[in-house]
């Protein structure tokens, strides 16, 4: 619930989400929204204390930035280990890594669509604070349903700890390969949980369809400009431009949805970079090549977004036949391409879940997938390596320097929720300047703000695996134009100056 | 109808694992809520601090709390969470031995500063931007939570009743202390809530382990074809089998990786890194220097190895703030 105190909004913590947000809103006299911030109020320390840790740990220990994404993670580990060893994984290791991250990218939809953000939907976005959740929408779509939620869940699970020995923080990633091979029943698991999760998605698709596509109140929402952005987009895609989780290329589309780049994970230096401001602990990731224009969208802004939407928008199809059908639909009910619309995303993510499903099929029905032969081992002088995969939430980026023991130097980790927080931080003001008017606070209404955010899916341990210090106090000042005018500082001392090396823009 | 025990889940600076541990419930966190109210719990609950603020004293039966605690804000939300709550639960790894992120006592929050805000190679910032405690935007004050050069277990910051291990938990080892609690068959306070005996104990290798091992030189994992039935310290692998409390049901081992540890020590051990440490001193065969040497040359990193989960737990807590020039107390809870 809302906090009012003298024309200020907080809504803390931000709930439904991975890890600790809160939103601040301030008023103006006529109770109408002046500004509005989306912050984020903790931090971890992967980065620093990665320093000194060997190589081949870095699969679990970051995996430890997220509970919920851990594969994720490991996998974004595992390929920047191959590219620091330059060691090539045998046909069935890879084919295990992709199978294993298909069934975690199908649990992770499944898990938003009806545990996190499905709720505003499948339960609705007025409904009371205590029935909008995961137990709400077991209410609504009946317990047989919701049986059958949790057992694709824990189904799709289970063939992450078949390889990985844990689904929360799996072990099974080594330079060069996988710790074990699939045998044949294990095989046979895959190809029946994969059957299984495709009829799932399927029937969440149509599920989608009527509580949400057949709702024109639903509908409208999703088209509405308080939910609409226009900025680039980003994603990984195959030699085909098709949408890859595992493999590939990164993509750019700029908001016209022409290519704007098209780069190699080792570019990753060339296209983005981070800019970091002093109200929130989570760096700001842009476009390098357009530069920091502050929280702006367009062509002369670098703001991009990644996750289910953007990596539509930036691919040209799908590699799968139900997967591509879905996405036709996509576009050709929401009219354009690029879709701009944030709520899409949750589309999106179905159109993705079926995607995952197909792909985990395909994999587990060939037969190379239960070869033996999981192993390179690793004879090369390690120095530098840069892995890049898809998380659920969009690009992954591990990037790690090694003494010539494979001690790390230095890490630079880019996830999926810092790639995103520009275009988070707008929608969240966007939508309060709309729903927020004339003083008028309820439970709803700051909802549809905190909906604005969910639709991202947003994992803030993830955006805040790195961690700062703190100087006490900074004032800026800024003209109608936006652009910073004074700038004071106070030291950890006390003393109080105008700061010329501090940011002006 | 008499009204049902409440029940909250919170996080600090955690990754959010042992919420998923809670989700793995499955089915069963349906019987769960069948028996007792979730009254907090912001990952899948719409409830928010001010909701919790607003209940009675003691009006909670148990908070399960997950995460290390390193800012201001985790530490009022722990305290206001052990007003609110007759028992108090860490959870998981990071609230009871400190966890990953405790590896951060490694180094202070200015060095981390640094290399996150100014160094990172995709941040370019001359101007050197901070985060800041109080931002002043044009009138509209925004605040941080200060951050803490020391991270914490929770028992250094709340008193704590019981614990659940791992990294994370099994959701048996959950079940079963969320039965005992609604059962009120709890055994005495302060207990850690998981068998007292080395995993080595239940290892499904256990009969590969040799009675008398007498290793030259440890492996690393990368190195080397693991055979999935033998013992993986007789293949020469650093695993932590011997020193680290069972009842993670033996994953790691399952994954054909050796154990690192997350279950912490058994109750007979005050410092899990210094146990294991010697428990893996034990199997070197080398009884001299040189050899000694030798055979750890492929242990570069003891502390990553040994203390993965447990930095802030331990004997050594973490790295002198001395030394960096830094006076603040480490072991004050304002450090």
């Amino acid at each position: 619930m809302a906090e009012l105190q003298q024309r200020r909004i907080s809504i803390d913590p931000v709930t439904r989400l991975e890890g600790h947000g809160k939103i601040e809103i301030f008023l103006d006299d006529k109770g109408n929204v002046d500004h509005a911030y989306f912050q984020v109020p903790e931090l971890r320390g992967f980065e620093k204390f990665c320093e000194g840790r060997l190589a081949e740990d870095m699969p679990q220990i970051t995996s430890r930035i997220c509970g919920v994404c851990p594969t994720a993670h490991h996998m974004a580990a595992v390929k920047a280990l191959d590219s620091l060893y330059q060691v090539e994984p045998p046909p069935a290791a890879k084919m295990i890594r992709e199978a294993v991250y298909s069934a975690f990218v199908a649990e992770d939809h499944i898990l938003h669509f009806y545990f996190l953000g499905g709720p505003d939907f499948i339960v609705g976005p007025s409904a009371p604070a205590a029935e909008r959740n995961v137990l709400g929408v077991i209410v609504k779509v009946g317990l047989k349903v919701g049986q059958q939620v949790i057992s694709a869940r824990r189904k799709l699970r289970e063939l992450s700890a078949v390889v990985g020995g844990k689904a929360v923080h799996p072990v099974f990633g080594l330079p060069g390969g996988v710790a074990k091979a699939l045998k044949h029943e294990e095989q046979a698991q895959f190809a029946q949980v994969a059957r299984e999760t495709l009829d799932f998605a399927a029937f969440t698709l149509e599920t989608f369809e009527k509580l949400v596509l057949e709702n024109s109140d639903y509908v409208n929402l999703i088209r509405s400009e308080a939910f609409t952005h226009r900025t680039y987009y980003m994603g990984m895609v195959d030699e085909n431009n098709q949408v890859n989780f595992y493999d590939g290329s990164i993509r750019v589309v700029s908001p016209d949805g022409r290519e704007f780049a098209k780069f190699h994970p080792k570019e990753y230096l060339d296209y983005i970079a981070e800019h970091v401001e002093p109200w929130t602990y989570v760096k700001f990731c842009h476009l390098k090549p357009v530069g920091w224009k502050g929280f702006k969208e367009g062509a002369n802004g670098g703001i991009y977004s990644v996750g289910p939407l953007a990596r539509l928008n930036a691919s040209k199809r799908m590699a799968t036949p139900l997967a591509q059908q879905a996405r036709e639909k996509f576009f050709a009910t929401l009219g354009s391409k690029p879709v701009h619309h944030t709520l899409a995303t949750h589309w999106a993510r179905i159109v993705e879940l079926l995607y995952a499903a197909e792909r985990l099929q395909q994999l587990s029905s060939d037969p190379q997938i239960a070869d033996p032969a999981v192993r390179t081992l690793p004879t090369q002088i390690p120095r530098e390596g840069i892995g890049i995969v898809e998380a659920p939430r969009g690009t992954l980026i591990h990037h790690y320097q090694t003494n010539e023991k494979g001690v790390i130097q230095k890490a630079n980790l880019i996830v999926a929720t810092q790639n995103n927080a520009a275009r988070i931080a707008m929608s969240v003001e966007k939508t309060a300047q709309t729903y927020v008017r004339n003083g008028e606070i309820s439970d709803d209404i700051l909802n549809m703000v905190e909906m604005a955010l969910r639709a991202y899916d947003p994992c803030l341990g993830c955006a805040t695996h790195a961690q700062p210090g703190c100087v006490p106090l900074l004032i800026r000042t800024r003209d109608p134009l936006g652009n910073i005018v004074a700038v004071l500082y106070r030291d950890t001392d006390g003393h109080v100056r105008r700061n010329p090396d501090l940011p002006l823009g | 109808m008499a009204e049902k025990p409440k029940l909250a889940f919170y996080w600090c600076a955690a990754c959010g694992g042992c919420d998923e541990a809670v989700l793995d419930l499955e089915e069963k966190l349906l019987d769960v809520v069948s028996s007792a109210d979730i009254v907090f719990w912001p990952v899948a609950l719409d409830f928010k601090r001010r909701d919790l603020a607003a209940m009675a004293d003691a009006s909670i039966l148990a908070a399960f709390v997950s995460g290390a605690i390193r800012t201001t804000e985790q530490q009022e939300m722990v305290r206001l969470l052990r007003s609110k709550s007759q028992l108090v639960f860490a959870f998981g790894s990071c609230s009871h031995l400190g966890g990953v992120p405790g590896l951060a006592n490694l180094w202070t929050r200015d060095t981390i500063f640094q290399t996150v805000y100014t160094e990172n190679a995709s941040t370019p910032n001359p101007d050197g931007t901070l985060p800041q405690l109080i931002t002043v935007e044009d009138g509209r004050e925004l605040t941080l939570p200060r951050f803490y050069d020391t991270v914490q277990t929770l028992d250094q910051v709340v008193d704590v009743d019981y614990y659940l291990p791992g990294c994370p938990p099994t959701p048996k080892i959950l079940l079963a202390a969320v039965n005992q609690l609604l059962s009120g068959q709890l055994p005495e306070r302060g207990a850690v809530l998981a068998p007292d005996h080395a995993l080595c104990e239940d290892c499904p290798r256990r009969d590969s382990h040799p009675d008398h091992l007498a290793l030259d030189q440890f492996k690393r994992p990368q190195d080397v074809l693991i055979d999935e039935g033998t013992c993986l310290l007789a293949q020469g692998i650093l695993c932590l089998g011997p020193a680290t409390r069972s009842g993670c049901e033996a994953q790691c081992i399952k994954g054909n990786m050796p154990c690192t540890g997350c279950f912490g020590p058994t109750s007979r051990v005050r410092d899990f890194g210094g146990k294991a440490l010697s428990a893996i001193a034990s199997v070197a065969a080398a009884k001299e220097e040189a050899a000694i040497l030798q055979a750890f040359e492929n242990v570069p990193d003891p502390i990553g190895a040994f203390y993965r989960y447990s930095l802030p737990s331990s004997l050594l807590r973490r790295r002198r703030l001395q030394e960096s020039g830094q006076l603040e107390a480490a072991h004050s809870p304002t450090g």
